[in-house]
């Protein structure tokens, strides 16, 4: 596994997920996404697998989600505007329970935008972007190395929990090209989803103890219906109030009962730290550089990184600012994360919001000034 | 109930929820009469639906059934087909779904020319909202959104897929049942996209408020308005005025399917691999 590689975040994105499996991909074309496709378009052939390029972003969703019925395991890649199209078929995949990835490299929105500048502006929108409740998990990479790992563990996450799993990327994270030198903890795990137990009679949305039903591949011999009404553990639509009740809180629930199989949060030098900075993606990178910085200074502070950024991890955030001077949390856009983390704080920690919306990263040096006038 | 319906429907999810003489359970029957005739392994066919009255059907049918969203049936059924060739995909759309929220789908659909047979249920009318027109609604009919007639003009759906691509094109009617059958069969078997689109009656909706006074009625107006494609191409245009062409349109075996050309890409990756 020690191979170094030049790969760029979008590649290793493509990398990870062909390792997990992965033989289907139906997209759209849009920056800064379209790396993703074009390899695809010429990984996938060579593995025997289909790579299609839809009409639209809402096509793509629902061949992913078609693709997946049949057991194969599918992804599709997009941006903001195409993101957006996506959102109905994607709390249909959360409600039908179809395994399925949406990486989404977040660029600078609302609309058409700052073409093609980054962003953090999809914090929020992978969370509840879709009409009713719907669960989902996202995880947040922040370097290449991490973009082709965790996009191996969002198609087995994917499979394990029958969720739509996002990867949120960003412009600077899929364009950037830097060494990655793969080791053992890296090696991509192939897992699929649990199928039906022979001998027993299937119930397409069981209410099992795990909270996950088994999923039966469309031309098995199991024949049921797939539906985006809500439905009872037959698969049918119900409007019992007690039927409709049990569903609902079985699948918003059930990634809660396996948390801290799904959370994933990094710590940098956070145990001591007077100031906590808390940060994902492209801007964990700027916090990380200021913590190496600073502390080669002899200044006290740390970063807490989330790498599943859905379900927020309340836990982690809760314990690691226990007792420090401050925190705060850089961010692309005017301030989304932050609110999940005053939430957890509940005001136990002055919270600092620091936000660029101008188009550019947020800078090491503007995450330092700010971390030594609170020291 | 007759051996075919206790064959191929879900026979405890009866009754259905279309109103009483809808066109909706003609088609459904003529669907599985066609699948009886083809032979087809229940287990071996995906049907696949959009959103509205004609979305139900495949609640009802005893296959791998899906109900997906509004106007996106054949993209799920396209993932189903790509990642499954082997599966005998049918797609079934009413008029909103097929060619106004999903037109983009079906257009591209017919150009790619992927083996799958779509059944349009085209009865010119939103009937699962209650009444609102479609892009099939003719002119100066009467509609919730159309108090005081409508001004669009419609498409013709079948005209609409042959223009796009569609390597097999049909029509027929919910009158004309058995034809249905051999229009289904005929699509089924036919290697690329097949597209049947039925003329089908939705009394509640858009006979009630267009001067129908009955289901049996708008059957009567199928009867006399649809002529057999054969015959039209001999009658003088202006006898055609208000009529459409029933039967089987379009077919060609010029373009290739889909996943035949397909093949031809996994090929040429292959050898550069090796290469």
């Amino acid at each position: 596994m020690a191979e170094a590689k030049l790969l760029s975040g979008n590649d290793a994105c493509v990398q990870g997920a062909l390792a997990a499996g992965v033989r289907f991909f139906a997209g759209y074309p849009i920056t800064p996404s379209t790396e993703i496709a074009n390899a695809f378009a010429r990984e996938l052939p060579r593995r025997g697998g289909i790579f299609m390029q839809m009409e639209d972003e809402i096509a793509s969703m629902g061949a992913i989600i078609g693709a997946s019925c049949t057991g194969t395991k599918a992804v599709t890649a997009t941006s903001g505007p195409g993101f957006s199209l996506m959102q109905e078929n994607i709390g249909y995949a959360a409600i039908a329970e179809i395994p399925c990835v949406i990486i989404n490299v977040m660029r600078y929105g609302p609309s058409t935008g700052l073409p093609t500048s980054p962003s953090q502006g999809d914090f929020m929108q992978t969370r509840w972007g879709s009409h009713g409740d719907r669960p989902v998990i996202v995880i947040a990479p922040y370097t290449a190395r991490e973009a082709y790992r965790e996009t191996g563990r969002a198609v087995n996450l994917s499979e394990t929990y029958r969720v739509p799993v996002i990867v949120l990327m960003d412009e600077i994270l899929g364009h950037l090209r830097e060494r990655v030198e793969f080791r053992d903890e890296d090696l991509v795990q192939e897992i699929s989803r649990k199928g039906p137990e022979p001998g027993k009679p299937f119930l397409p949305y069981e209410n099992t103890e795990d909270g996950v039903p088994p999923f039966a591949d469309f031309g098995t011999g199991y024949r049921y219906h797939i539906t985006g009404l809500i439905h009872d553990e037959t698969g049918f639509p119900t409007n019992n109030p007690v039927e409709v009740d049990t569903i609902m809180r079985r699948v918003n629930g059930k990634l809660d009962m396996h948390i801290r199989d799904i959370e994933r949060t990094r710590f940098v030098d956070a145990d001591d730290a007077e100031i906590l900075i808390v940060a994902f993606g492209s801007v964990a990178r700027s916090a990380h550089e200021v913590v190496r910085t600073l502390r080669n200074e002899g200044k006290a502070v740390g970063m807490v990184r989330p790498v599943t950024v859905w379900p927020f991890p309340d836990e982690d955030i809760r314990t690691a600012v226990a007792g420090k001077k401050a925190v705060i949390v850089p961010e692309m856009n005017l301030g989304q994360m932050v609110r999940e983390v005053e939430r957890v704080v509940a005001g136990a920690v002055p919270v600092h919001a620091l936000n660029r919306i101008d188009g550019l990263l947020v800078t090491p040096h503007e995450i330092r000034d700010l971390v030594e006038d609170l020291l | 109930m007759g051996e075919i319906h206790e064959k191929y429907l879900r026979m405890d999810k009866m009754p259905h929820i279309w109103c009483a003489g809808c066109g909706n359970g003609i088609i459904m029957g003529a669907f599985i009469t066609a699948i009886d005739r083809l032979g087809y392994d229940k287990d071996e066919v995906a049907a696949v639906s959009g959103i509205g009255c004609s979305g139900r059907i495949t609640g009802y049918m005893d296959f791998n059934t899906i109900h997906t969203t509004h106007g996106r049936a054949l993209a799920f059924a396209t993932g189903i087909k790509l990642a499954k060739p082997r599966l005998k995909v049918f797609v079934f759309m009413g008029d909103g779904d097929a060619v106004a929220i999903g037109g983009n789908h079906l257009i591209h659909a017919c150009r790619r020319n992927l083996d799958m047979t779509a059944v349009i249920f085209n009865n010119h009318i939103y009937g699962m909202t209650g009444g609102q027109f479609s892009p099939t609604t003719f002119k100066n009919k009467n509609a919730t959104t159309a108090p005081y007639g409508t001004t669009d003009p419609d498409f013709d759906i079948a005209q609409l897929c042959i223009g796009a691509g569609a390597t097999y094109v049909a029509r027929g009617t919910s009158y004309h049942a058995r034809l249905l059958t051999d229009l289904i069969v005929k699509g089924a078997e036919h290697p690329g996209f097949s597209v049947i689109e039925v003329i089908t009656h939705c009394p509640v909706n858009f006979g009630r408020r267009n001067n129908f006074e009955s289901p049996a009625q708008m059957l009567l107006w199928q009867k006399e308005h649809g002529v057999a494609a054969r015959k039209a191409k001999t009658m003088p245009l202006e006898d055609m005025e208000g009529k459409f062409t029933i039967g089987e349109l379009y077919r060609s075996t010029e373009i290739p399917e889909y996943l035949e050309e397909y093949g031809r890409v996994i090929q040429a990756a292959n050898e550069e691999k090796k290469s």
